[in-house]
């Protein structure tokens, strides 16, 4: 999945407020006390009960319907099996979460688990916010959760939340103009390679046609993410003093799909402004022929698709391999909680195998239990799970994810710079400049 | 007297329409997104009526959502706010208006400082606040944030109110042996009413509006305003669910179109003329 953009107007507010927090932290001292360390529970969820009931809270972000009534289910089940161990449930939304995080971090009233983003735990983790669970997980969720995904939530050696959904990027396709155009579709064992993936586009694209319409409204996530299929870094020592650099690997992603747009004229431009679901009706309308996107977007492709729409799910393109950068929702336990145990107790009944199948199905998202993506609802071809989950094995830390000061990196400099490269007003080189050299100029503040 | 002209008045009827269109339509296409199916909200040619109306979108929102436990929150909020807003401003205001000091100049200038001050600044310290005196996560400690957020503006228009009536008509009360209670009661008050319906009406639909506040200081599901059930049909990377959410938006602009409706007709001005000699 992507970073989360904030879209609200509270997007300054973020900023001011974090700015404070940060300040009253320096000013308040580190109260954050990793708990007392018992060792971790033997078994995902078990825990000993308490004598006297105690109340756990749970703020969720999950905001679709199926998301919703799978949180309430298994918080629901939980607390039958727990009469003493209660957890209630709170909703949060994901445009604002970080601003109520951080002013509930600060004044101590955050709640005992938490749903949120991989890519703001190393943040938290430096405030001394979130517990580090290293203590406590049991070796059944250790084990059960890819690798892969546990990077993502893995800092200094801390692991600061229980990874469970990710986001991979795959193609949609209008079926019936391909079928009709007699394209080959790829396979998860032979997918298309972006110079295939370009030819097709272009034998798709005819004078009312598109071949492919790539949704750049945002687009440094996407881009960065995508770029690991040719080993693009667009960072060196990401993990330390992190400078932007911008050679070939990272050029590939970029210039490609600026060919198709301007050169080969097979990529609709319009898409500069528009995000997944802005390209929809002209998808759905037959003005483009292919739609490369987030997994998630099956969803909205089979409640908004007309009827007769047909639409197929093609594998991940391939670069010089499949990889793809990502990150993952978590579920992490603040800092300040009464109860320890008991919250990672919940956290990994919430995360089993079983229950992340309904999370996964609910959002239309990735489970990162390796039991989990084996059940057969996740594997249906009819909805693309099929694809969906052959891209799991893909899926990697995006590097960008440690670099301290990405987030103003990408948004005062990457976006609107490649949004800039993508309406052609300004040339590879420019962008590669701008990225660079503007873009150090912000990391090197994050050094000192 | 003239006979209207058939050019001139046709043009205005036109302008009229014009500006009624404009003002309505954000509403009326509320309501048609609201009755349309996700197929239809996603056509590339949108339709202005719903092909086929349905109600899905508020069942969704109301079974998803507590939108009315959310009203019943909000419009007691914003109600008390309002209220106590108006209460507290209009002693105040009178003052400003009719006692030129010192005090009352830098209070006037303190009141248009505090109005050009970023609020996001005192969240944290507020939150903190709020929080030592219990009355976070209560109605009453956001009842007061709002108090305190729509007093300046409340104050300084009830203030030009209150200076607009001319001092000529507490005196002539006087003159015929009226108190100075008396004369506030009976002669200001009711030519004062346009003035507090207005800032009564400006505290109400600040407060009715207002999410950061709300976001920060309100955790209990049972305590949350409009502003934060509405935001929770919006999802990751903003994709919004935007039948539901037009649906519960339409619910919950019905109280306050049915509040602005009551209220309008007070919002009468021309109240003083020739009430003095000029």
């Amino acid at each position: 999945m992507t970073i989360r953009r904030v879209t609200t107007p509270a997007r300054l507010a973020g900023a001011v407020v974090a700015a404070a927090a940060l300040l009253l932290t320096a000013c308040g001292g580190d109260d954050a006390d990793s708990s007392d360390e018992d060792g971790g529970a033997a078994t995902p969820g078990e825990v000993e009960e308490p004598e006297e009931p105690i109340t756990l809270t749970f703020q969720t972000l999950a905001w679709q319907t199926a998301s919703v009534e799978a949180n309430e289910e298994i918080v629901e089940a939980w607390n039958e099996e727990h009469p003493n161990i209660q957890v209630e449930l709170l909703q949060g939304d994901w445009n604002n979460v970080n601003d109520q995080l951080l002013t509930s971090f600060e004044g101590g009233t955050a709640p005992d688990v938490f749903h949120y983003e991989s890519t703001t735990l190393q943040e938290f983790s430096d405030r001394g916010n979130v517990l580090d669970l290293n203590e406590y997980l049991s070796d059944e969720i250790r084990s059960d959760i890819r690798e892969g995904a546990w990077d993502t939530v893995t800092y200094d050696g801390g692991v600061y939340g229980v990874p469970f959904l990710q986001e991979s990027q795959v193609i949609f396709a209008n079926a019936t103009i391909l079928a009709d155009e007699g394209i080959e579709l790829p396979t998860i064992d032979e997918p298309w390679t972006w110079d295939e993936f370009a030819d097709v586009a272009g034998q798709l694209t005819t004078d009312d046609r598109y071949g492919v319409v790539f949704p750049l409204k945002s687009p440094a996530n996407r881009i960065l993410n995508l770029s690991r299929n040719f080993g693009a870094d667009f960072f060196t020592d990401p993990a330390g003093e992190a400078t932007a650099v911008f050679g070939d690997a990272e050029s590939q992603v970029i210039s490609r799909i600026h060919q198709m747009m301007y050169d080969d004229e097979s990529a609709a431009p319009d898409g500069v402004g528009m995000s997944s679901t802005d390209a929809l009706p002209a998808f759905f309308d037959g003005q483009y022929a292919m739609l490369p996107g987030a997994i998630w977007l099956r969803q909205q492709l089979i409640e908004q698709g007309p009827d007769g729409f047909e639409w197929v799910t093609l594998p991940a393109l391939e670069g010089e391999t499949q990889a793809q950068g990502a990150v993952a929702q978590t579920l992490s336990v603040s800092a300040d909680t009464e109860y320890p145990e008991e919250a990672v107790a919940f956290t990994e009944y919430f995360l089993s195998a079983e229950n992340q199948v309904k999370l996964a199905a609910g959002d239309w998202l990735l489970p990162t239990s390796q039991e989990a993506v084996t059940a057969p609802e996740l594997n249906d071809p009819e909805t693309g799970w099929d694809i969906a989950i052959s891209t799991a094995d893909t899926l990697e830390i995006a590097p960008f994810q440690l670099v301290k000061g990405f987030e103003e990196w990408k948004s005062k400099v990457a976006n609107p710079a490649m949004q800039e490269y993508f309406s052609d007003q300004i040339t590879l080189d420019d962008l590669g400049a701008q990225l660079t050299e503007e873009g150090n100029g912000i990391l090197e503040r994050y050094h000192r | 007297m003239d006979r209207p002209r058939p050019l001139a008045s046709t043009l205005k009827h036109l302008a009229l329409g014009a500006y009624l269109v404009f003002l309505a339509f954000p509403l009326f296409w509320l309501i048609s997104t609201s009755l349309k199916t996700p197929q239809e909200l996603a056509l590339i040619d949108p339709t202005i009526i719903p092909d086929a109306p349905t109600f899905d979108n508020f069942r969704a929102a109301f079974s998803e959502q507590p939108i009315v436990r959310s009203i019943v929150n909000t419009a007691f909020v914003s109600s008390v706010s309002a209220v106590l807003t108006v209460f507290l401003s209009i002693p105040a205001g009178y003052v400003m208006a009719r006692y030129r000091s010192v005090v009352s100049r830098a209070t006037i200038v303190w009141v248009l400082l505090s109005q050009i001050f970023p609020w996001v600044l005192v969240i944290i310290p507020l939150f903190l606040l709020l929080r030592n005196f219990g009355l976070y996560d209560s109605r009453l400690g956001l009842i007061i944030v709002y108090v305190v957020w729509s007093m300046p503006f409340a104050l300084w228009m009830l203030r030009s109110y209150v200076a607009s009536i001319p001092y000529e008509l507490e005196e002539a009360a006087a003159m015929d042996g009226a108190s100075k209670a008396r004369a506030l009661k009976d002669v200001i008050a009711p030519l004062l009413a346009p003035g507090v319906v207005a800032a009564g009406l400006f505290a109400f639909v600040s407060a009715w509006n207002e999410f950061l506040f709300a976001l920060v200081l309100i955790r209990d599901p049972d305590l949350q305003t409009l502003s934060l059930t509405l935001v929770k049909f919006i999802g990751a990377e903003g994709v919004a669910r935007l039948g539901p959410l037009a649906a519960a938006s339409l619910v919950a602009t019905i109280p306050s179109l049915i509040f602005f409706a009551f209220m309008q007709r007070r919002l009468t001005g021309g109240l003083l003329g020739g009430a003095v000699k000029s």
